[in-house]
């Protein structure tokens, strides 16, 4: 995948030659341009990455929103115990850092001639393309489930709108009510979060609404920190938190939106509140430029994140398939990291070098309560591979002063990671 | 050729070399995810940019082998080799 220079200089000139591309006054001349899709943890980490990387590089962030709202810790939006603001960022310190940005959605990709064009009409000629979507809901993957079937029963996936809603239907919910949380199979957007988030409903039912009931309904009979979750709730919510795996008949087959109805194959839940996390895919982008595969990911290269399927461009973040790293904001900073240093390098018609990355998740299972998850990851036969020997999750017999380190640690990472990103 | 050169010359000349190239060593930009690169960002997590390199070393050795308390820096540890951590160490010594 490396780049011959003879290779980069063809690319450069087809770039910014013909006056098809409306060439950014920055990218004029020799100055490489890469354009990065999506403003989330890995786009907006990947477009200040790159400026750090080498200050020559002409980078454009391409991100319809003037503000990002971040999903990890909006479980506790939910459950009442940190407002939405807290979640909310905006991109005003990247562009101060030199990246341009185009306010608008990306709609369509040249990969043969190496320009995106924007909603808006403008066409972007780049270099390289880095693609960090996030994901899609797949709609009508579980029959009854499509966008007006979201209002009544929020899925929540994507921190906003859903959120509150969500929120504002636990907090009308009368005490003695059944919330529902479907969990889908793999692989989907944050592996925890099902988990945490029925922890933190859970909590604010026991301290709200006691007389309530919790039910998961999953489509798996194995998931992230399990132990770790099975044990905290028999611990803090016992009879209030009922988790039911594929096994036990679990899968949800269908939903009915109007009667807020969950079917399964062992039977039918009524629920007055029910949180439906549906299947998922990349980010739509994605398919349009021809980089997800027919599983709805993207395949990529370990070492560069460029695509498997489309050269020249990258993919980083939840719509990667990224090997044996879990899709969460951790991993979608440090991919974000790697791709930048790589592309740095490629634009120069530089090797790039072999990575080596982090993953570390927190998940709150009560206000005082934090778990975790880490693994060190390097490029292995083709995939990124956990470094054996190393990661895991947090021990089971830890005492409770460590559970509540740990939440602490769930609310420096996450005020760390974002300062990061977009202070 | 950067691995070759490190197996050649040793911990010591690779770090000096990593301090004096901006692009971080393997796995010191995923670090940042935590423990942010430049000095400017405020942060609750142990601070490294800038920090003294043989003391980022002894921690990491002794996270890796379980002599130092930890949470998460064990299981992290353990996922790097003592040249990593040198190179590591040093590029971290040099941020400002």
């Amino acid at each position: 995948m490396r780049l011959s220079r003879r290779e980069f200089l063809g690319s450069a000139l087809a770039g910014t030659a013909g006056a098809l591309f409306p060439v950014p006054a920055a990218g004029q001349g020799a100055v490489p341009r890469v354009v990065v899709v999506g403003g989330g943890f890995a786009g907006a980490s990947c477009a200040r990455a790159l400026r750090t990387a080498d200050p020559r590089i002409a980078v454009t962030l391409v991100e319809p929103s003037a503000t990002f709202i971040a999903c990890p810790l909006s479980n506790a939006v939910l459950g009442g115990l940190r407002e939405l603001s807290a979640q909310q960022f905006t991109y005003e310190r990247i562009a101060a850092d030199g990246v341009t940005l185009a306010r608008a959605a990306a709609t369509a990709v040249e990969a043969s001639m190496r320009a995106v064009t924007l909603a808006d009409g403008r066409r972007l000629g780049y270099d390289r393309l880095v693609l960090a979507p996030g994901i899609d809901i797949r709609w009508g993957a579980l029959p009854g489930y499509d966008e007006a079937a979201a209002a009544h029963m929020p899925h929540a996936w994507r921190a906003g709108e859903q959120t509150l809603l969500l929120r504002r239907q636990l907090e009308a919910m009368a005490d003695g009510g059944l919330v529902v949380i479907a969990a889908p199979a793999n692989p989907f957007r944050c592996p925890p979060g099902p988990y945490e988030r029925a922890s933190l409903i859970a909590h604010y039912l026991k301290t709200r609404k006691p007389r309530s009931k919790l039910i998961v309904l999953d489509a798996k009979d194995a998931f992230s920190k399990q132990r770790l979750f099975l044990q905290a709730w028999s611990e803090l919510y016992p009879g209030l938190l009922e988790w039911v795996p594929l096994s036990k008949g679990g899968a949800v087959t269908s939903v009915d939106a109007a009667t807020r109805t969950l079917v399964t194959d062992f039977g039918r839940h009524k629920a007055d509140v029910a949180n439906v996390i549906p299947p998922q895919k990349a980010g739509r982008i994605a398919e349009v430029a021809g980089v997800a595969d027919r599983s709805g990911w993207c395949p990529i290269d370990p070492v560069t994140f460029e695509s498997r399927l489309q050269p020249g461009i990258h993919v980083i973040g939840d719509a990667a398939i990224a090997g044996a790293m879990p899709k969460s904001a951790f991993a979608a900073n440090s991919q974000a990291k790697t791709c930048a240093a790589a592309v740095a390098r490629l634009v120069t018609g530089a090797a790039p070098s072999a990575p080596k990355l982090i993953n570390t998740c927190y998940s709150l299972v009560a206000p005082d309560y934090g778990i975790s998850v880490a693994g060190v990851y390097q490029p292995s036969g083709g995939q990124l591979a956990e470094v054996p020997g190393s990661g895991g999750v947090s021990p089971a017999d830890a005492p409770r002063a460590t559970r509540a380190l740990e939440a602490g640690l769930a609310e420096s990472w996450f005020r760390t990671i974002t300062t990061e990103v977009f202070g | 050729m950067r691995r070759t050169l490190a197996a050649a010359i040793g911990a010591t000349s690779i770090a000096a070399a990593v301090v004096a190239s901006a692009e971080p060593p393997a796995g010191a930009a995923a670090c940042s995810g935590c423990h942010p690169a430049s000095t400017r960002v405020t942060t609750p997590v142990v601070r490294l940019a800038g920090r003294d390199r043989a003391e980022i070393v002894k921690a990491m050795q002794e996270f890796r082998s379980g002599m130092r308390a930890s949470t998460v820096m064990d299981r992290i540890a353990k996922g790097f080799t003592d040249q990593e951590i040198q190179a590591i160490a040093a590029w971290y010594a040099a941020q400002r």
